[in-house]
């Protein structure tokens, strides 16, 4: 539980951060945001980078706010800021109903947005909203900035798009039309642990019929994602228990489950079924 | 008999200190975050240890390569099974049991490794951090053996010469085979109970330190058992026992698995008498999940032969228990005992139970807070439902025809449990079920659960009766002291693991001297100020330690105010303590002398001694040769989601009979927390292992424990209608009475939630196990 030795540096500027990444990614260097993952893993020697970087004491990084039609969340921002709705809206609403999964009060003080994303746990809200809205992410390096879709940017278990010597700014979402229905429910043996399957959806109405649905799954395969079979199944549907029903099954026919020596593919198809009709019938009432 | 809990004394009134809800004395430093744990505990020169555990379920060991892990600054030594060819295998507490003694673990592993997490090498450095620096260069070269992990697969061999069936546990009586031919039904099950184990917030801890001065090698970091651990390891190491000082400092819980002799507690021991420096050791969190006693896995298949009534005429058991890699020190204790308790409170006019003791390649299991009573109560309550189900008889009426009647106690029963006879003292168990039932209101719970099930819920109730065992002897001593400012000093043999020990040997020493229980220290756990003590296990702190307590404060009662007779020239009998003062029962005010000053008179030296032995002390001795048993009912209010396997316990009610509690308060902690961790292995908890025998659960993400929102605060009646003869305060033990049969009550509400009668076969029961559950079961989904 003594981590093995590393060197600690504190950059006080994203241009000082990425300067300082370019310099020791390639001898396996590190960004320590949060550090709730990263940490642990450290502790128990699953981890040995040489080099931290601790973006901590970057300011830029706490950006919090809306801009161009889109919610930017700056790296360093924590859990434990969507405990309040940060942005007017279904969104703003949204993220206060998923953050109180995440984790435990410590946690959500001290973790941060960003840093879910860029550790990429398959059974992580944040990467699962990220998804299910087609967010965006900013990636900074010496080398220039560019944006990655979500749906580019998750590539399996713990694996992102973004390169060793990639700082991830910041996370981009599209500010939801106040005529948004969202729903989230996830399923976890225990208040707090990870999600062993949980579904996020929206869609809005137009003469009492669903229109652009979104359906996505996370926990249940390697990383979330949006299941266009399920969503098939519910756009211009009259929302309902039979909808509800339909779009459901065809996310648990759609899904290719991981397995584990304690969790069978065949258990969280069963979830995927409960946790999907559960998320829309959240947005039904939302 | 029946007691009501008076309100609390105020200081200087003459009231009883027992039964009182007193606030714990334990608790200043420990909120001040003043306590001294383990981890707290440094020497200087100190060297810091690591163990290089075995990644392997079992292999041969080719050869260890530590060239690399020596040549790193700061390592002081690192040894392996070589470097203490001299230290033999861990005894067991009891001594030498030739039949077992093959079985028994190397502080480091010799020759072969048997589960992942097995002691290989072991680090000395000058800091932590360079200490498991070096044991990740520490490279193992094993030649793989094929693991075996099913206790009930045939056996193997373990070593030359000896089967990995260790021994067969035979206990029974009656004609059993008689009672099976005759029987108008036979009812079969077929039940397992997950491996699981205490998890206490403080891993362990062990601080070797040589004190060459003295010659006193000195071991810190103890707890449970500190007296018996310095009798093993003076056996183990050759060194006479007055030459071993084992210290408990303060103890974040324990739970029968903290506090035995480990591999790790004879390295510090071994490794500070050689270097002549202290040597400390602190477990991770992973290394405790994999390297402290597991306990539980137990497989039954068990049958019982029943009249038309429902009436049990025999039980037939057979069961397996997995116990791991080695026999550590309680040698057969858990499946010998699991054979003598399983019966509870039922009349079994014949009974015969085989119980297999088996080895595995996993980690070495041994006691968990109510060792085979848990496991026993969930198989011994699973049969009895499945009795009710087969003969569509209700289950309480069921145990109502079964139970042994208060009119037939001393109830004697020919079976063991740790090496004592089963031999209930007193009590009414249906009696404490109707009393419950009462407080609950039983008939509207009932009707509330109907209706809601009428709407399509899966709501139900489970029942769970149980006997526990307590206060195991056969002897505590304890000597007490005035001293000349009047305070009070209570040395014992006994234990704490922050269960309150304290407080409660306090409150007893207290009640016996008229004193407020705060002018008492208590002293536990240091074996230079005490020679005898058995610790704190098997729910027998209370009863044994507090009697001792009660004999020696009585003891220097008398001694005091035989000595105040004289000093205030009136006999003996006529006077009275009071807040510390003795005085006379017959006048108010009247003269008085206080505790301290009849110290002072008797100090050595002091003129009024005369031919008196010195001081204001005492030695009490309480003997037994009968454990007491308290005994139980609990009820479970769970609801299912079928969608998602998911259990919710809504409410949960625990009636236990202590006898006569000391501190309420303090017992219904032990309730609670006994209850939790029954939850856990009801529903979450379990050491899962790999085909290759890797353990699976080995951080708190995977070893999943209760948590707040997973816990419905417990209702409980604490019952004190039963006394028991047996010893002087008429008590019973309650360390385990929270735990024992909460795996029976929920799997029994499992059951009816569900619709589906014995559904429940295997803790714990987890939501992919339901779902299959459902799915067999054929209940259709809402």
């Amino acid at each position: 539980m003594k981590p093995a030795a590393f060197r600690y540096h504190a950059p006080k500027t994203i241009d000082e951060a990425v300067a300082l990444l370019a310099e020791v990614a390639p001898q396996d260097g590190r960004v320590l945001a949060g550090g709730q993952s990263l940490v642990p893993t450290m502790a128990f020697r699953l981890a040995k980078p040489t080099h931290l970087v601790d973006i901590n004491g970057v300011a830029a990084l706490n950006r919090l706010g809306v801009a161009g039609g889109k919610l930017v969340i700056g790296a360093c921002v924590r859990h434990a800021a969507f405990h309040r709705p940060v942005c007017e809206g279904p969104l703003g609403a949204l993220l206060r109903d998923v953050v109180r999964h995440i984790a435990h009060y410590p946690i959500r003080n001290r973790g941060t947005f960003c840093g879910s994303l860029a550790h990429a746990d398959p059974a992580s809200e944040w990467c699962l909203v990220m998804a299910a809205l087609d967010g965006e992410v900013a990636a900074k390096s010496a080398h220039g900035e560019r944006v990655i879709a979500a749906r580019d940017f998750f590539k399996g278990v713990m694996t992102t798009a973004l390169r060793d010597d990639e700082l991830l700014v910041e996370a981009r979402l599209n500010i939801l039309g106040a005529d948004t229905r969202c729903g989230f429910y996830e399923f976890s043996r225990r208040a707090g642990d990870f999600a062993m399957a949980a579904a996020l959806c929206s869609y809005r109405l137009e003469a009492g019929k669903i229109v652009a649905p979104r359906i996505a799954l996370g926990g249940a395969e390697p990383s979330p994602r949006r299941i266009a079979e399920a969503e098939r199944a519910l756009a211009g549907a009259v929302p309902g228990d039979k909808a509800f029903r339909a779009a459901a099954q065809a996310a648990m026919a759609a899904v290719d489950p991981m397995e584990d020596a304690t969790t069978s593919a065949e258990f969280r198809r069963d979830l995927v079924l409960a946790v999907t009709r559960r998320a829309l019938e959240r947005a039904d009432k939302s | 008999m029946n007691r009501s809990t008076p309100s609390p004394a105020s200081r200087g009134r003459k009231e009883s200190w027992i039964g009182q809800s007193v606030e714990r004395l334990e608790d200043p430093p420990l909120v001040a975050g003043r306590g001294e744990f383990a981890g707290d505990i440094n020497f200087p020169h100190q060297l810091h240890m690591r163990i290089v555990r075995s990644t392997h379920a079992h292999g041969r060991i080719v050869s260890i390569d530590t060239a690399a892990a020596r040549a790193l600054p700061g390592v002081y030594a690192l040894w392996t099974a070589a470097d203490i060819a001299d230290v033999p295998p861990i005894d067991f507490r009891e001594g030498s049991i030739p039949a077992l003694d093959p079985y028994r673990q190397p502080v480091l592993a010799s020759g072969v490794v048997r589960y992942v997490g097995e002691p290989v090498a072991a680090v000395f450095a000058e800091d932590a951090y360079v200490a498991e620096d070096a044991a990740d260069l520490v490279a193992m070269d094993i030649d793989e053996l094929p693991p075996l992990l099913d206790s009930q697969a045939a056996p193997v061999e373990f070593s030359p010469g000896h089967g990995s069936e260790a021994a067969l546990i035979r206990q029974g009586y009656g004609d059993v085979d008689a009672a099976f031919r005759t029987a108008p039904h036979i009812v079969e099950l077929e039940l397992a109970i997950g491996r699981h184990s205490g998890v206490p917030l403080e891993t362990r801890g062990a601080i070797g330190r040589y004190d060459a001065s003295r010659g006193i090698l000195e071991l810190h970091g103890a707890a449970k058992v500190p007296h018996r651990n310095q009798e093993l390891l003076s056996r183990m190491l050759g060194i006479p026992p007055s030459a071993i000082h084992v210290h408990e400092s303060h103890v974040g819980g324990g739970f029968g698995i903290r506090g035995e002799l480990y591999p790790e507690d004879v390295l510090v021991c071994v490794a500070a008498k050689r270097f002549k420096r202290p040597v400390k050791w602190i477990e991770d969190r992973r290394e405790h999940l994999i390297a402290a006693n597991h306990s539980r896995q137990q497989l039954h298949k068990i049958r019982a032969a029943v009249d038309a009534d429902g009436v049990i005429l025999a039980i037939d058991d057979v069961y397996f228990h997995d116990q791991g890699a080695y026999v550590r020190t309680h040698a057969t204790r858990v499946v010998h005992m699991t054979a003598g308790i399983l019966p509870g409170p039922y009349r079994v006019p014949a009974y015969r139970s085989v119980g297999h003791f088996r080895l595995t390649n996993k980690t070495p299991a041994a006691t968990y807070r109510a060792p085979g009573c848990y496991e026993t109560t969930f198989v011994r309550e699973r049969l009895v439902d499945a009795i009710a189900a087969r003969l569509d008889i209700d289950r309480i009426e069921v145990r109502r025809r079964n139970t042994i009647g208060p009119a037939e106690m001393p109830y004697l029963r020919p079976l063991e449990a740790l090496g004592e006879s089963i031999h209930y003292d007193t009590g009414d168990y249906m009696g404490l079920v109707e009393k419950l039932f009462a407080k609950i209101g039983w008939d509207k719970l009932k009707a509330d659960i109907k209706k809601r099930k009428a709407a399509g819920e899966l709501v139900g109730i489970g029942v769970a009766m149980f006997v526990e065992k307590s206060g195991l002897g056969p002897i505590d001593g304890v000597k007490i002291s005035v001293d000349t400012a009047g305070m009070v000093e209570v040395v014992t043999g006994g234990a704490s693991l922050g269960q309150g020990f304290e407080t409660v040997m306090a409150q007893v020493a207290a009640d016996a001297l008229g004193i407020d229980y705060r002018r008492c220290r208590v002293i536990h756990g240091q074996t230079d100020r005490i020679s005898h003590g058995i610790g704190a296990h098997a729910s027998r702190a209370t009863v044994m330690t507090a009697s001792a307590t009660h004999i020696a404060a009585m003891k220097l009662r008398a001694k005091a105010l035989e000595a105040a007779g004289e000093l205030l020239q009136a006999p003996a009998d006529t006077l009275d303590i009071v807040d510390g003062e003795v005085m006379r029962k017959d006048q108010n005010p009247g003269p008085s002398i206080s505790l301290g000053k009849i110290a002072q008179h008797l100090a050595p030296g002091a003129k009024t001694l005369a031919d008196r032995e010195p001081g204001l002390a005492a030695e009490g001795w309480f003997k037994t040769s009968h454990q007491v048993y308290p005994y139980g009912t609990n009820i479970a209010v769970v609801r299912v989601d079928a969608e998602t396997g998911g259990v919710a316990v809504e409410r949960y009610f625990i009636a236990y009979d202590i006898g006569r509690a000391i501190n309420p308060a303090l017992v219904e902690a032990q309730i609670v927390g006994g209850f939790t961790q029954g939850l856990g292995g009801a529903l979450f908890e379990e050491f899962t292992y790999s085909e290759a025998g890797d353990p699976l659960a080995v951080t708190f993400a995977d070893y999943v424990m209760p948590a707040i929102h997973e816990t419905p605060a417990p209702n409980i009646l604490l019952a004190q209608d039963y006394t028991t003869p047996l010893n002087p305060l008429g008590i019973k033990g309650a360390g385990e009475s929270g735990i024992t049969a909460v795996g029976a009550a929920i799997a029994s509400a499992i059951d009816d939630a569900i619709g589906i009668p014995g559904a429940v076969t295997q803790l714990p029961v987890t939501p992919q196990r339901l779902k299959r559950l459902l799915a067999n079961g054929g209940v259709t989904r809402p």
